[in-house]
């Protein structure tokens, strides 16, 4: 059975080989050349990082938003740490000596020989008198680190902040250490591997009395340092600024978007934050008192408040109806102070009847639109309601409903369309039908949107119907594109034409005669198309909504404002959103009185009082409970 | 003979349990003294590495006494369905298992990390010694070939998924195995041959390497056939040829670099010696001639696949994992940080808890993959050279215990833990004194580590249990 006996020789032979190798090749380097031993005794190397500068952020204009400022923390390496000045050190650093114990107990605890912060930014003076005075402190030094600084105060939520890395990001990257910074919330997260650059490394060794000596081997193992890549982002830090202004008195969120290019133009979130409050050493204090703010400012309403559209949901019902040719331009319905249908009534205010889809829009008809829907969900085309249903819901995921759009930032909502099985499971199958849910056809019921699907959704029916995702990145120093999700073109369900008389009803709504909703949206030199909307609160006042987007031809901007607990979309979200266009596209504001209203600086009472929109905000009806809007 | 059931402990082979327990006590104290801090800590601090490898080295004497207790029986009966269950668990982990340092190669549950690949080396030993010993089987037979190579290839494959390019690595040396089980000699050498090629067409000039072939093919020539004038004469023709294409290169600017030159050179006179030969019908020139051509063939498709078909990422991956590039993390730093650890440590040593280079973190990984630095600088070239001495002792003896078994099962069992052992030692000791590229894969009872402890000592302790049975079995 034992064959190839004399084949164990071959594994004799090598295992005596490898030995003799090994220990040859050990006696040469542990024995016969000294060099090692020199290398190792002029004890030893100490190794410099040195941090790059973070890339900076430019505005779409170019203008400079974010840079970064010198920053001073003393290090300690307590396994080096002899007895020292403790009075001289705690003068120095303006601590108390028990303070100076604890901190080096906490260096301690962390770990003797790798160096861990003693003191965080320490300003310019300190830093430099400590630097001449650190070889009375042995195991002190100074590091340089950089930190954010920012040109205007505005678009905290956007730029995101940074922080120190924590304990899971150690674990994972080993390219991090205790006390590197790292993108934490927006743009400075989404763009860290650009932004962040590489931490270069020097390697000097060092004789017994601690200095430099050399660089080891002659630099060879030494890291350049790589400075982080600067980026544009699409925001207009003017129109940024100024959305701010006029959002300070109130609760909710701008979002403006430029629809060929899905570039955000304004993204705010009110109430904000200073992005100041969050740079380094004040970061801890600061995000305690934004976090037991009971207002939230943290919360990005942009992109994680989700509202009823209300009746700025009507455009994307006519344009459904319109796609499906279950309605015409031209078809017409009547309306008198409501829709009734048996002992069912949903309020509507006075104005012309009968009115066909342009008339509809500008009017707001509440009739109008549930008579869409129930055309919609009565189609012959369709086997039975859910289908129709179902069908419906489809033509709104096309226009990013329901799910995140996929900006940048993370955190993103997906709102919400209840799918057929919802109601079927609510109402039993077949048990509905469009008058059970026509609150949908006016945007309320169980509809919820983020301010950014709305704007997206502005866009794409500024574009005649595609979109791309709304996103914050322009450019990225040295990369030829940003990522291709964000210069894709997206269709929605809807052919081009069909956005013609929804836009020309949109026109109306700020530039008609009577029965216009939002002539106070109004700009003599733009024709802004809009839509009011007022979204239903069960937990205190209605939240004003405005969309819009300008000019007519060839858009530059579309805008959705959500003001919260302010009642009609007319009264602020509209005048809002027409001092943002006025501001985007004429670069200043001429309308200083109306600005001034809005900031609440001036009595409501001196502006022309829309009497066609308030007229009917008295007709309820107690039954199914939907009030009237526009 | 009879069938002889003894007291097995008095079969046991205590000398080899000897170097085991040497090896892993010594193992201990370097892991100890690399992880040691001037104040804190007692030995049973379970927070530090130390404390956790003697919490290892607990249960390994406990694992080491069950698996002795355990009929001998049962590691053939069961090779196969251990096997089984260990893929079974290499495909888990890489569903269900944690990522550290970029692979999924861990089972966490609660405080205990285990790599289920370090227990694969002992069970696919397993499973590899009952195939290669059954009934009519041929190593020679290739549907049987395929199968053995099957059984190695399918943990190693899996591992590489994690992926762990060193433990995938070490499944490769089961081949030795199948060499010692009559595996062809020549092929071996072939695919011996064909690796170092490869690797020497990465590291050195194109040119050099034909130039290198043709030599080689020279000098064999002569010892073939003992004719110093034919040898010479052919290769002044070579030389002559070389430098007249040269020339014209040179003049004419045609831009032709060496290696081009070279090839010019070496192809049309071998088609000519072909010729000849074949005229001649010297069959064993022949042989010569092909296989210099074959060598040649070789790296040019070595060269024009690694330049043309893989992309550049790739290339650095393949440089990176033969050594011949620094990663980003800077292995060359640390092979020279190593060096300088273990040369620093001089005749004898700078002392026990006394090295300086390993404890200021100037060396990586230095209570696991690098932990040969410790032992070489605080125990210097004493302390090197008994290690080696050690293992050398140690795999010397597996072979003679593993040329004493009467059943093949147990024989090649030995081998494979033979194998597996050696190669380790070759590549650890190896990258750790600047003879290997850098893989990171552990000294064996020596780094730090539960699983590479856990795994080795089973690998070991098996092949013992068999041992102390082999008077039991007929041969």
């Amino acid at each position: 059975m034992n064959h190839y006996t004399e084949r164990k020789y071959v594994f004799m032979v090598a295992v005596i080989l490898v030995g003799v190798l090994f220990i040859g090749r050990l006696f040469y380097i542990q024995v016969i050349d000294k060099s090692y031993e020199a290398f190792a005794q002029s004890n030893s190397q100490s190794v410099t990082v040195i941090y790059p500068a973070r890339g900076l952020i430019y505005d779409r204009n170019g203008k400079l938003m974010v840079y970064n400022q010198a920053a001073y923390d003393i290090m300690v390496t307590p396994m080096l740490v002899q007895g020292f000045d403790t009075t001289g050190l705690c003068n120095m650093l303006g601590l108390t000596p028990e303070k100076v114990k604890e901190r080096l107990n906490t260096a301690k605890s962390y770990s003797r020989r790798v160096p861990s912060v003693f003191m965080k930014q320490v300003d310019y003076e300190t830093a430099a008198v400590f630097q001449e005075k650190m070889f009375q402190y042995p195991g002190f030094y100074v590091l340089t680190r950089t930190l954010r600084n920012y040109q205007k105060s505005i678009a905290a939520h956007a730029l995101g902040y940074v922080g120190e890395v924590d304990q899971s990001v150690l674990n994972q990257d080993p390219y991090f250490q205790m006390g590197d910074y790292i993108g934490i919330s927006g743009i400075e997260k989404a763009y860290e591997s650009f932004l962040r650059g590489v931490k270069g490394k020097s390697i000097f060794l060092k004789n017994a009395h601690n200095q430099t000596v050399d660089s080891y081997q002659d630099g060879k193992y030494d890291v350049p340092v790589t400075v982080g890549k600067n980026i544009s982002i699409t925001l207009d830090s003017d129109l940024q600024e100024y959305g701010e202004k006029l959002m300070k008195p109130y609760l909710g969120s701008i979002v403006a978007i430029e629809p060929p290019s899905g570039e955000i133009l304004a993204l705010i979130s009110a109430p904000y934050y200073s992005p100041d409050s969050l740079v380094g050493r004040r970061l801890g204090e600061s995000f305690k008192q934004l976090s037991a703010d009971t207002l939230n400012p943290l919360f990005n309403r942009a992109l994680m408040a989700q509202y009823p559209p209300g009746s700025t949901f009507k455009t994307i019902m006519g344009v459904i109806g319109l796609q499906e040719k279950v309605i015409s331009p031209s078809t017409e319905f009547h309306c008198s102070y409501g829709f009734w249908a048996g002992n069912i009534h949903t309020a509507c205010h006075l104005h012309d009847s009968p009115l066909n889809l342009i008339t509809g829009i500008q009017n707001s008809c509440n009739t109008y639109f549930i008579n869409v829907l129930k055309r919609i969900l009565e189609d012959p085309k369709m086997s039975n309601t859910a289908e129709a249903y179902d069908n419906w819901r489809e033509h709104l995921v096309s226009f990013g409903f329901t799910m995140p759009l996929g900006i940048e930032l993370t955190s993103e909502l997906k709102g919400n369309i209840p799918t057929s099985d919802y109601f079927d499971n609510l109402y039993g199958r077949n048990h509905w039908n469009y008058l059970t849910v026509r609150s949908l056809a006016i945007g309320q019921g169980e509809l919820l949107m983020t301010p950014l699907q709305m704007a997206n959704a502005v866009a794409a029916i500024a574009n005649r119907g595609y979109y791309i995702i709304p996103h914050l990145i322009r450019q990225i120093e040295d990369e030829e594109s940003i990522p291709e999700k964000y210069i894709t073109k997206i269709r929605t369900s809807i052919d081009s034409v069909n956005f013609i008389p929804i836009i020309e009803g949109m026109d109306l709504v700020v530039n008609g005669g009577r029965g216009s909703t939002a002539r106070n949206a109004r700009i003599d030199s733009i024709v802004v198309c809009g839509k009011t909307g007022t979204a239903e609160n069960p937990h205190g006042n209605d939240h004003s909504i405005f969309i819009a987007f300008a000019p007519r031809d060839n858009p530059r901007i579309a805008i959705a404002v959500f003001v919260e607990n302010q009642g009609f979309g007319t009264t602020y979200a509209a005048p809002i959103a027409s001092l943002m266009i006025e501001k985007y596209l004429t670069g200043e504001v001429k309308r200083k009185w109306y600005e001034s209203w809005v900031l609440g600086q001036v009595q409501p009472q001196q502006v022309t009082p829309e009497p066609d929109t308030t007229a009917s905000d008295t007709i309820t009806d107690e039954r199914d409970n939907i009030i009237d809007q526009e | 003979m009879i069938v002889a059931r003894q007291n097995i402990y008095a079969n046991i082979d205590w000398l080899t349990i000897l170097i085991w327990v040497v090896m892993v006590a010594f193992g201990w104290m370097n892991i100890y003294s690399a992880n040691f801090l001037e104040v804190e800590g007692s030995v049973f601090d379970f927070s530090m590495r130390y404390g956790k490898q003697l919490l290892w080295i607990g249960a390994s004497l406990l694992l080491a006494l069950v698996i002795l207790i355990i009929d001998a029986k049962f590691y053939s009966l069961f090779a196969y369905i251990l096997y089984g269950i260990i893929i079974l668990i290499l495909t888990g982990v890489l569903v269900f298992g944690k990522e550290i340092n970029g692979a999924r190669s861990w089972f966490v549950l609660g405080g205990l990390q285990l790599q289920p690949s370090e227990f694969a080396k002992p069970f696919t030993a397993l499973a590899l010694a009952r195939i290669l010993s059954s009934h009519g089987f041929m190593v020679k037979k290739f549907s049987d070939l395929m199968k053995a190579g099957f059984i190695i290839l399918l943990p190693a494959a899996l591992i590489l998924l994690q992926p762990d390019m060193g433990t995938s690595l070490v499944f490769f040396t089961f081949v030795f195995v199948l060499f010692r089980e009559g595996f062809s000699a020549n092929t071996m050498m072939l695919m011996g041959g064909l690796i170092i090629l490869f690797i020497l067409t990465l590291i050195l000039d194109k040119f050099i390497i034909i130039a290198g072939i043709a030599g080689i093919t020279l000098f064999v020539y002569y010892l073939i056939s003992r004719s110093l004038k034919d040898t010479l004469r052919i290769f002044f023709t070579l030389v002559s040829l070389f430098l007249v294409l040269f020339a014209i290169n040179h003049f004419l600017k045609l831009e032709f670099d060496y290696f081009r030159i070279g090839l010019a050179t070496v192809i049309p006179l071998a088609v000519i010696l072909a010729v000849k030969i074949l005229y001649r019908r010297q069959k064993r020139n022949l042989k010569l001639l092909a296989g210099a051509l074959i060598g040649i063939f070789f790296v040019i498709s070595v060269d024009y696949g690694m330049n043309h078909i893989l992309k550049e990422h790739q290339q650095h991956r393949i440089y990176v994992t033969l050594g011949l590039e620094n990663d980003p993390r800077g292995v060359g730093y640390n092979v020279n940080q190593s060096k300088i650890a273990i040369g620093s440590g001089g005749f004898s040593g700078k002392g026990f808890l006394e090295g300086t280079q390993t404890k200021l973190h100037f060396v990586p990984e230095q209570s696991t993959d690098f932990i040969f630095c410790t032992v070489g600088e605080e125990w210097g070239f004493l302390g090197t050279a008994f290690v080696v001495l050690l293992y050398i002792f140690l795999l010397l003896r597996l072979i003679k215990l593993a040329e004493r078994q009467r059943s093949s099962f147990s024989r090649i069992f030995g081998y494979g833990l033979l194998s597996v052992l050696f190669v380790h030692f070759v590549i650890n000791i190896g990258m750790t004194i600047g003879l290997f590229p850098v893989v990171g894969i552990p000294l064996p009872f020596f780094s730090y580590g539960g699983s590479s402890l856990w795994g080795f000592t089973i690998f070991l302790f098996i092949f013992l249990r068999l041992d102390a049975s082999r008077l039991e079995l007929l041969g």
